[in-house]
């Protein structure tokens, strides 16, 4: 129910002890100024951890070769281990239930040039279930199809920012792209949020690339994702169990490190994610500390704030007043202090992190820092919350107050 | 109008308890006005809280306009002041931050009153008290004597059956003292009941009735000559 009177009541009370109230108001308002920058500053953090590791999916595993360290069943060490189509065709039929996505690689390097711009890029050859694999995301055209890989066409798909060294105030979709002297049309232009190097390569079908490229089916490495349904030890377990069957096919000895190499993204992921859940520990802790010490000062505030009107609380009960009544005006205006305080601290903090700090902390590994807006509605219950909580003690006190007492008390 | 038998208070001190009210047996009608006279440490200011319901007796009876008043909860306590009972202070007891017309208001305020209506009505007897003019005015810029006429505008907003006055005059010059008894005796003329604590002997010789108390006790219960206040003026 609004009671407009009430309202009007608490209002008095709070303009008319403007310093008391401010000073009050002070307290959690720096209390939330400091939650949220210190919120905002490690969701920054967080941010740049999860940046790191955007380029590529979490869950993915790469499958590379060299040359072998140990001899092993007659063969002399030093061999050069060769990846070719059928080993790709193999893992894909013998672990078919676990694999999420697959490719075989073939990578080169690249003189593009189209009219006057030249530039030198890496060239990749792949299935279409490399940009899965590597989270590439095509923002114009399509990406690189089974149709291109069955008739190994020239056709390529650019990164953002090769479409922006050659092709100056044009777009790249359509045109033909000189590498090594053969015309290739590009199809689509994809970007990646790996970082600069992630958007300076060219993708084509790796049909082509084998064509082209000394007309053999070797590959370079192969990518491939797991079944997001493994957990983190199925996931470890699988891509071991991949090494040592990839050994035995190449006739490689358990012990060599070199000429089979499986590399599972899980182990990098697995070690991020602790430490993220370290970091949000760490400031849900700080944060609830510094909350808590602003709830304990309004509280403090509040009962200071009784003591002072108790002479008025007990005119006000001589007069009729119900403790239900006392204690609504107590609680109320602990509540409204605390919320209007507490969002002022909010909104300056969040206007700190947004105009102050911005991007300027990116050295310092922090990206993007903010809160969410989830975060602001929680705050703002919590807030809400923490008035109720640090003005039910006083006021439950002023409800208790004999007039009596109060009114002898000059 | 109100009853008292047999009534007996003690406060505990430390380990002991210090019987302040040693059965207290008094009854005033509807129309009197009473001073209660008694030496600091008689009890005079107990049994007005009591009465005024501010504080509870140990044993005994109160019955207020036919209302046995016993074991009252904090709310009923409440509602029962604000229904039956207006206050008078010595230190006038006004709310510093509100003016004149709010603390007049205020008891009708408690009394759910709508704002528009609790105005008219406070402005009224603000009015009567002859503080019109001062009426958004806050306490600290008012006088003593208008202070008092303030508060006694504020006991009488919500119009109570029993006026009790604890040392009205205690805090004012005696001109205005005289004042102030003045306006007491012409509400008493007007119907009102009024119970005063006193111990100004020319104060209590303006009411109609004194009351003595000492050490607990009823020592002397007198009708007496009213002495007019218009004639110090």
């Amino acid at each position: 129910m609004f009671d407009l009177d009430l309202w009007r009541e608490i209002f008095q009370s709070i303009n008319k002890n403007r310093t008391r109230s401010l000073l009050s108001g002070f307290t959690v308002a720096f209390a939330i100024l400091l939650f949220t920058i210190l919120f905002g500053i490690a969701n920054g953090l967080k941010n740049t951890f999860k940046e790191e590791f955007a380029d590529t999916a979490t869950n993915a595993i790469f499958v590379m070769s060299g040359r072998t360290t140990v001899a092993n069943e007659g063969y002399q060490a030093g061999r050069q281990i060769q990846f070719k189509n059928e080993d790709y065709e193999y893992i894909k039929e013998e672990f078919k239930d676990k694999i999420e996505f697959i490719t075989s690689v073939v990578m080169r390097n690249a003189n593009a040039s189209y009219r006057n711009e030249k530039n030198s890029y890496n060239l990749v050859g792949v299935y279409p279930d490399y940009q899965f694999v590597e989270k590439n995301e095509i923002i114009e055209g399509r990406y690189i199809n089974k149709n291109d890989l069955d008739n190994e066409t020239k056709v390529i798909v650019i990164g953002r920012l090769v479409e922006e060294d050659l092709f100056i105030n044009e777009s790249a979709i359509g045109k033909y792209i000189n590498l090594n002297g053969i015309q290739y049309k590009v199809v689509g232009i994809f970007m990646d949020e790996g970082g600069d190097n992630e958007e300076r390569i060219i993708y084509m079908p790796i049909t082509t690339a084998q064509r082209v490229y000394g007309n053999n089916d070797y590959v370079n490495r192969i990518n491939l994702t797991y079944s997001p349904d493994l957990n983190y030890d199925e996931a470890l377990g699988f891509s071991s169990l991949l090494t040592r069957k990839l050994k035995t096919r190449f006739s490689v000895a358990t012990t060599d490190q070199r000429a089979i190499r499986v590399f599972n993204m899980a182990e990098g992921t697995q070690q991020v994610d602790q430490m993220t859940l370290g970091l949000t520990v760490i400031i849900l802790v700080i944060g609830f500390g510094t909350l808590i010490a602003g709830i304990v000062g309004i509280s403090n505030i509040m009962i200071f704030i009784v003591r002072e009107r108790t002479k008025e609380i007990g005119i006000r009960k001589a007069l009729g007043a119900t403790p239900r009544s006392i204690i609504s005006i107590i609680l109320i205006e602990s509540i409204l202090i605390t919320t209007i305080a507490g969002y002022v601290g909010l909104l300056i903090g969040v206007g700190v992190l947004e105009l102050v700090v911005g991007d300027k902390l990116e050295v310092y590994f922090i990206t993007n820092p903010g809160v969410s807006y989830s975060l602001l509605i929680g705050a703002t219950l919590t807030l809400i919350i923490a008035g109720a909580i640090a003005g039910y003690l006083p006021a439950k006190r002023a409800s208790e107050i004999k007039p009596i007492v109060a009114l002898r008390n000059d | 109008m109100l009853q008292i038998s047999q009534l007996h208070k003690s406060y505990p001190i430390g380990d002991s308890s210090l019987h302040v009210l040693k059965g207290i047996d008094l009854s005033v009608e509807e129309g009197e006005m009473v001073a209660i006279m008694g030496s600091s440490g008689s009890g005079k200011s107990t049994l007005l809280n009591i009465i005024g319901m501010l504080d509870e007796a140990d044993s005994g009876d109160y019955i207020l306009d036919g209302l046995k008043i016993k074991d009252l909860t904090e709310k009923k306590a409440a509602v029962y002041r604000n229904k039956f009972l207006g206050f008078i202070f010595q230190s006038f007891n006004l709310i510093n931050y509100k003016n004149a017309l709010e603390n007049v208001a205020l008891p009708l305020y408690y009394q759910g009153m709508k704002r528009k209506e609790r105005q008219e009505l406070a402005m009224y007897h603000l009015e009567k008290v002859g503080l019109a003019n001062w009426a958004h005015h806050l306490p600290k810029e008012l006088s003593g004597g208008q202070k008092q006429r303030v508060a006694i505008a504020r006991a009488l907003a919500a119009n109570p059956k029993l006026l009790l006055a604890d040392e009205p005059t205690g805090a004012l010059d005696t001109v205005t003292s005289h004042e102030i008894m003045a306006f007491i005796q012409q509400l008493n003329d007007e119907g009102k009941t009024i119970l005063m604590v006193t111990h100004e002997e020319d104060i209590a010789n303006m009411c109609k009735r004194i009351v003595r108390l000492r050490d607990g006790v009823i020592i002397e219960d007198t009708k007496v000559e009213q002495v007019r206040a218009e004639q110090h003026v």
